[in-house]
């Protein structure tokens, strides 16, 4: 933890979630979640996007620059993208995206990738639930703070040349076989 | 927010309007909507005034909005209540109404995503603050949007010439509409025809299907295309371009009667696998069944003796107007169409991927198609039901229901139609012969008008019920009376005993698949399957005949299993849709589209491999990609995509998502 974290000192650490939803499949996913008053942590806040292939890289880390502890990007399953086969090229730059962020330290947990159908309102609670716990547990990622003059860049990029020289020369992680379209 | 530009009001910043709704208690329960209404109104940018009402979606909710946009000169609303897919348009329309575009609207979803999933209050109220500040901080920067409005050609396009597809192409034919309707094989009439009676009132399923066949096969406004495939669609609503393959028939159809001599006359005699379920024969040049609409033959080049020897002819020598042509080539036709029904039906499923139900192997084990094809009249024995032997009549049967269905190894939805053919294949049995009828269910499932009725009448006319799923079937006899017979070995699941039934016959009721090429004829389109393969719907419940691509429609089984009556009232419904967007003459497409800044385009073309529905254009000329707005849908993956930042997602553009995502995170530490 960083200094900055005495200024949650009174209250328990919430994490702030963002969650990029798919119009078609993962944020009526959501809606079902409501309609059935299925209860999750409140931690999560929605951002609707038309598919998950409209997700710039630079749409979670300006999530994560604004303050969020983590971002979840949710789609259809592959194979039910509503735009046929979009969702595999999300996959494709989540993959890029979540080596870029490793790279800067951001932990794996914090940035989700989630497949979610219409009607898998119950299956997308659980998952922004586990989600919760999982970034509640790593503490707040504060990269606002980070990242602000003298507060810590320096020490940050000595640890980004750390973990740059840890990694080697940059590799693209595979593509599970059964994702491929 | 250091960047947050300080209140607007007055300032010829944004003048928004927000209004939060406590859908009775649905909201109020959960969320403290006045506090809510009072911090937006003294805290958010360019917010002039900020209400809360009981039921927002109202009448006098709707009037309120239209009266602040008019009086207080509003150029923004945001509407804080349930989710947008149930009352954007709504809203939208309210804006619209008091002459504020409607895309300068924007919803926040504090119901659904807020009051109903949470538990405690203060956090609930929290998360609707920050929901609405995102709502907020975005409209100033929507921009006002018009639908574009596309010219609709008259004539439409039906594939697949089954039931659905002759009823679609009738319904607009008779409205006075050109159609065309293109068929695989060489006849239409689909797996229809090959049925004797229909469940359940046992009409023979030719007499009500030929003369729908013939009407269309003669209609003045309907152009039939049999033999013919699908190559390539290109264009979007209104104007679709079809390139469409015919097949050589080699036979000439201009000069055809239909006489029939040609088919008398041809020597190769071969086995029907697709009309007679390989249960029959027919010959090299043959037309599937007699009634086949169009008449005119075709040559099977695989089988034909002049076609892999050089010799014979005796059709071309038989021919009187000379109609058979050996040098005939597949030929291209390009269409032209408004719109385009799909009704490209189903497949059935392969028993012999279940091996322990023995078909292929034991040789009086049927499926379903094959035993259509045994009790109708018209059949290879002449409706007469006997074993494989073509003589010995069945003494007790089985029916195996649910074969390859509701069976997470093959498919795990239910088929829909096998309970019905089942108990019209008892009724059947029981009536032309003096066999047992033994029908092995899981549920019994007569879902229909009429079909109950039907399900009590067979356990009248005495075929017996056994709630179980069959084991095997096999011909291993092992206890006396077993010897030379078919041993089904089930489970009675009311009883919980295993049991084995000597049978002299099994039907197997196959499950109703998609076709083969159903995933790859969806692209051609610009469709999307289930996993399991079915075309998808644009809406299950609400636009069940429509599709995610304007002005491609499903009717049919391509959709999932369905029976005669459903498939009809599919082919009308797609037949209606088409008609009505005939009859306004034009569609008004959204808005929500990509757009490409020409000027700052280097060309690379990377946006082009991102776009599964073509919508992207490179023009070699100018070095730049252009995007066809009438075929984007909208998903936003090629403006993610650019290098160059120079494509905008209308409605989603950075600046928007950028503003969202600051306003969600307002209480966010920067």
């Amino acid at each position: 933890m960083t200094d900055h974290a005495h200024d949650h000192h009174d209250h328990p650490f919430e994490p702030k979630i963002v969650g990029f939803l798919c119009n078609w499949c993962s944020y009526r996913a959501a809606d079902l979640a409501g309609t059935a008053r299925i209860k999750y942590k409140p931690n999560i806040r929605v951002i609707r996007l038309m598919c998950s292939g409209r997700v710039d890289p630079a749409f979670v880390l300006k999530a994560l620059a604004r303050g969020a502890d983590g971002v979840m990007v949710a789609g259809c399953h592959p194979g039910e993208c509503h735009y046929l086969v979009q969702n595999y090229k999300t996959i494709r730059r989540f993959q890029l995206l979540k080596h870029t962020l490793a790279a800067l330290g951001v932990e794996d947990a914090r940035v989700r990738l989630q497949w979610a159908s219409a009607a898998e309102g119950q299956l997308l609670a659980d998952a922004i639930n586990d989600m919760v716990e999982k970034v509640r547990a790593l503490g707040p990622l504060e990269w606002p703070h980070k990242w602000r003059e003298g507060n810590g860049l320096d020490r940050l990029e000595a640890e980004v040349t750390a973990e740059d020289a840890r990694l080697g020369p940059p590799h693209r992680e595979a593509v599970p076989e059964e994702v491929r379209p | 927010m250091s960047d947050a530009p300080k209140n607007g009001r007055g300032n010829g910043g944004p003048r928004v309007g927000v209004y939060v709704c406590h859908c009775g208690s649905n909201i109020a329960g959960m969320v403290d909507v006045a506090e809510v209404a009072r911090w937006a109104g003294e805290g958010l940018p360019g917010v002039v005034v900020a209400r809360d009402y009981k039921f927002m979606c109202s009448s006098l909710g709707q009037e309120m909005i239209e009266e602040d946009i008019r009086q207080q000169k509003l150029d923004r609303v945001v509407v804080a209540a349930c989710s947008p897919h149930l009352h954007e348009k709504t809203f939208r329309r309210a804006c619209a109404n008091a002459g504020l575009n409607p895309f300068l609207f924007q919803m926040a979803n504090i119901r659904e995503h807020v009051s109903w999933c949470s538990e405690e209050k203060g956090p609930a109220t929290d998360k609707a603050r920050a929901t609405l500040a995102g709502a907020v901080r975005r409209v100033a920067h929507q921009r006002a949007l018009e639908p574009m409005a596309v010219k609709v050609n008259p004539a439409t396009l039906v594939v697949g010439g089954g039931i659905a597809g002759i009823q679609a192409a009738l319904e607009l034919a008779d409205a006075g509409l050109p159609v065309t309707l293109v068929e695989r094989e060489p006849s239409i009439g689909g797996h229809m025809a090959q049925f004797d009676k229909t469940f359940p009132t046992l009409d023979c399923a030719a007499c009500i299907l030929t003369p729908r066949m013939s009407e269309v096969g003669q209609h003045e406004n309907v152009t039939l295309l049999s033999y013919a495939e699908v190559e390539e669609v290109k264009g979007s609503i209104g104007d679709f371009t079809v390139t469409i393959r015919r097949k050589a028939r080699y036979v000439k159809e201009d000069a055809c009667t239909g006489c029939g001599v040609c088919i008398e006359k041809c020597p190769q005699s071969v086995v029907d696998d697709v009309y007679e379920a390989g249960l029959g024969y027919r010959k090299a040049i043959y037309r599937p069944f007699p009634q086949a609409v169009p008449k005119y033959p075709v040559i099977d080049t695989a089988c034909c003796t002049y076609f892999k020897s050089g010799k014979c002819k005796a059709c071309q020598i038989f021919c009187t107007p000379g109609a058979v042509d050996f040098e005939q080539r597949d030929e291209t036709v390009e269409l032209h169409v408004g719109n385009i029904i799909l009704a490209t039906g189903y497949e059935l499923f392969d028993c012999t991927r279940i091996p322990q139900y023995g078909y292929g192997r034991l040789a009086n084990v049927f499926t379903s198609l094959e035993f259509e094809r045994l009790c109708n009249a018209a059949g290879p024995t002449t409706g007469k039901i006997v074993l494989r032997d073509g003589v010995t009549e069945p003494k007790r049967v089985a029916v195996v229901h649910c074969v390859g269905s509701r069976d997470t190894r093959h498919h795990e939805y239910c088929s829909a139609v096998c309970c019905m053919s089942a108990l019209k294949f008892g009724h059947l049995i029981l009536e032309k012969t003096k066999a047992e009828v033994w029908s092995f269910y899981i549920d019994m499932r007569p879902l229909h008008k009429g079909y109950e009725e039907f399900y009590h009448r067979l356990l009248k006319e005495g075929m017996h019920f056994v709630r179980g799923r069959v084991a095997e079937v096999t011909d291993a006899a092992r206890l006396p009376g077993e010897e030379g017979k078919l041993i089904v070995q089930y489970e009675d699941t009311l009883l919980g005993r295993q049991r084995r039934l000597p049978v002299d016959m099994v039907l197997l009721m196959g499950a109703l698949e998609p076709r083969a090429d159903a995933k790859a004829n969806a692209l051609k389109f610009g469709l999307s399957c289930s996993m399991d393969g079915w075309l998808t719907e644009r809406h299950p419940k609400l636009d069940p005949v429509a599709t995610m691509t304007d002005g491609v429609f499903i009717a049919g089984a391509c959709q999932g299993p369905k029976d005669i009556p459903d498939s009809v009232a599919q082919g009308a419904a797609a037949a209606a849709r088409v008609h009505g967007m005939i009859s306004r003459g034009q569609v008004l497409i959204e808005p929500v589209v990509a757009q490409i800044d020409e000027e700052h385009c280097s060309g690379c073309r990377v946006c082009n491999t991102m776009c599964p529905f073509n919508a992207i254009e490179y023009v070699a000329a100018e070095t730049v990609s252009r995007i066809n707005p009438a075929m984007c849908k909208g998903c936003g993956t090629c403006v993610a995509a650019c290098p160059a930042g120079v494509i905008t997602g209308n409605h989603f553009d950075n600046t928007q998502v950028f503003s969202e995502i600051e306003g969600v995170l307002w209480d966010a530490a920067v």
